[in-house]
């Protein structure tokens, strides 16, 4: 693994704990909940680019594990009492198990069609939630609030998510720098530019599509669980929300397609500029409207993203800044 | 099993399926010319649908008589549409048409809330009934297949008798090719784009007629549109048309025997389904 000892490798995981260290030293309670946001913003587009910009399959649905983790880990918290972190886990499994299952039949489809079959699949397990009676149907499903005493009361719940997504947020980095970095990637990225040309050289596209698919729907799906956790309340509409699944797509295409830190920078400066429309009196009505040309100044004049940009103009970027 | 409430509910998908098929026609003739699948189309539908309640709440028109004034602005919009937001990136890979079609579908979502609000509104429109026994079609219903029907008819006479129409159908087949024969490609494809938006709109002015909607009814319609573009095959306009009326038939004939929450279920079921097994659509060639 010579990615281990890769500098920027470290550097970029240090910084991004630092980072989330801050509001935990100020005690700082509404920080703490806009860093919770973002780094799970961080989590949902990072894991989307591990699909979509280094296979180049646009996953338009990728928000339905988020939701699957949410639903089975808050399930098994609510109904059996697990402890949140097992919970978590096994909602992650879950998540990774259904994405095999159906990428090994909607990864054989190309472009336009597998994009169609994401948004069909959320679409349907949304439905099919919102009619599911032992899920709670389509008022789902909330925690007696006497379930945080195992954790030290509701305000140490919270802190528990909070670092738990700290966690998830690290590793889901690691995991797109070291696919990234690795001979795996390189053949991911292959696949990318030509995959019947990747296939001449050897490469089995099949079956790397569906590692990378089933990788990238573990972590979204465990920040599900971490998000429903600390909410109390999971609903199909919320949990299976395609808006935020295409947010994500926003995110990646802003910091920048199939590099590391690109949908970390998109998500923060995404998220940043969201709260900052709504908020501000003269915008706030028109922050769609915004955020819509926004993203269509990027697709049309600035299609590398941010981190993209930058890596083509300066050679020296590209050194430490994946 | 009651008989007439199964002759009533197929009447009443029938009808609802020529304007499913309108709608789906505008998306996929639009992926046939230039492979894009617009995510706008949702928002164009919605266009539809408050032009023509600004024009008869507002000016008191005639919803039907406000049709010349809706071809207009969705060929205007659908044209200006392609111009800004895809001429720049039309041969670029999906994700880029898929993103700056959704950009617009952001862009025209939000706008039409900060005017319109998100809360349900609907149009008076009454245009009696006929009675068959116990079996009940709203006059409403049959205004909007005969005007489905009349633009389908319309459009095939378009693509296949007019200079524009076969062109257009050119370009679909081979754009190189066509531009070589002296096509100004440009131009069609904006025409193209401008008639799937018209299409859009029609149909969201037709809905309109039959159901309360908001501004977000038309993403709504948008997903049903890609269920019944798959149906029939992306890229083919007679397939659309067949398969809005089979999801027409399927929404209304089902909810006899299970409840209404259940069909997307089913619908979303059918829909992967299909683009697993055949995804050229049930009508397409088998793929290879």
């Amino acid at each position: 693994m010579k990615t281990l000892k890769n500098i920027s490798f470290w550097l970029l995981l240090v910084v991004i704990a630092g980072v989330a260290v801050v509001p935990i030293v100020q005690g700082n309670v509404s920080m703490r909940e806009d860093a919770f946001f973002i780094l799970m913003l961080v989590i949902l587009a990072s894991s989307t680019n591990i699909i979509m910009g280094y296979t180049g399959y646009v996953s338009f649905g990728h928000i339905v594990y988020f939701g699957t983790g949410g639903y089975v880990a808050f399930y098994l918290m609510q109904t059996f009492q697990w402890h949140f972190v097992l919970a978590a886990l096994v909602g992650g499994v879950a998540a990774s198990l259904l994405a095999f299952l159906l990428g090994n039949a909607v990864l054989r489809l190309r472009g336009a069609y597998f994009a169609l079959s994401t948004i069909g699949i959320n679409e349907a397990v949304r439905a099919f939630v919102s009619n599911f009676e032992p899920l709670g149907g389509s008022i789902g499903m909330f925690f007696n609030f006497s379930m945080y005493d195992a954790y030290g009361g509701a305000k140490n719940a919270g802190q528990l998510a909070y670092y738990a997504m700290v966690v998830l947020a690290l590793m889901t980095i690691a995991a797109s720098f070291l696919i990234k970095k690795s001979k795996f990637g390189l053949g991911l990225m292959s696949i990318r530019e030509d995959q019947d040309a990747s296939m001449v050289l050897g490469i089995n596209p099949s079956r790397m599509k569906v590692i990378t698919y089933t990788i990238s729907a573990f972590f979204p799906a465990i920040a599900g669980a971490i998000f429903f956790f600390k909410n109390g309340l999971i609903e199909p509409g919320p949990a299976f929300e395609l808006h935020r699944s295409v947010e994500a797509l926003v995110m990646v295409m802003l910091g920048g397609f199939g590099t590391v830190t690109g949908p970390i920078v998109g998500a923060v400066v995404y998220e940043r500029l969201r709260g900052f429309l709504i908020t501000n009196e003269t915008f706030s009505n028109f922050h769609l409207v915004i955020a819509g040309a926004m993203l269509l100044l990027i697709v049309l004049f600035v299609p590398a993203g941010l981190v993209g940009w930058l890596r083509l103009r300066f050679a020296a970027v590209r050194r430490f800044l994946e | 099993m009651n008989i007439e409430a199964l002759i009533a509910s197929t009447f009443d998908g029938l009808m609802l399926g020529f304007v499913f098929g309108l709608m789906a026609m505008g998306l996929t003739l639009i992926f046939g010319v230039m492979k894009v699948i617009n995510l706008g189309h949702g928002p164009l539908i919605a266009i539809g649908m408050f032009a023509v309640l600004v024009m008869s709440q507002s000016l008191g028109i005639n919803p039907y008589l406000t049709l010349p004034v809706i071809i207009v602005i969705g060929l205007l919009t659908g044209i200006v549409m392609y111009f800004v937001a895809l001429h720049r990136v039309i041969n670029s890979p999906e994700l880029t048409t898929l993103l700056a079609t959704f950009s617009v579908n952001m862009m025209i979502t939000g706008l039409m809330t900060v005017i319109f609000s998100t809360s349900p509104r609907g149009l008076d429109v009454t245009l009696g009934s006929l009675q068959f026994g116990r079996v009940t079609i709203l006059g409403t219903r049959v205004a909007a297949v005969v005007i489905a029907v009349v633009v389908t008819i319309a459009l095939y006479f378009f693509l296949y008798r007019t200079r524009q129409g076969k062109s257009i159908r050119a370009v679909a087949n081979n754009r190189g090719a066509a531009e070589l024969m002296g096509i100004n490609s440009s131009w069609v494809l904006g025409l193209s784009f401008g008639i799937g938006a018209m299409l859009a709109m029609i149909s969201g002015m037709l809905l309109a007629t039959m159901f309360s909607f908001t501004v977000l009814t038309g993403n709504a319609l948008e997903t049903k549109s890609f269920v019944i573009v798959v149906l029939g095959g992306l890229g083919n306009p007679t397939g659309a048309l067949f398969g809005g009326i089979i999801i027409g038939l399927l929404e209304s004939i089902t909810t006899i025997f299970i409840p209404v929450s259940w069909v997307p279920v089913l619908e979303f079921v059918v829909f992967i389904m299909i683009l697993l097994v055949r995804p050229n659509g049930i009508f397409g060639a088998r793929s290879s």
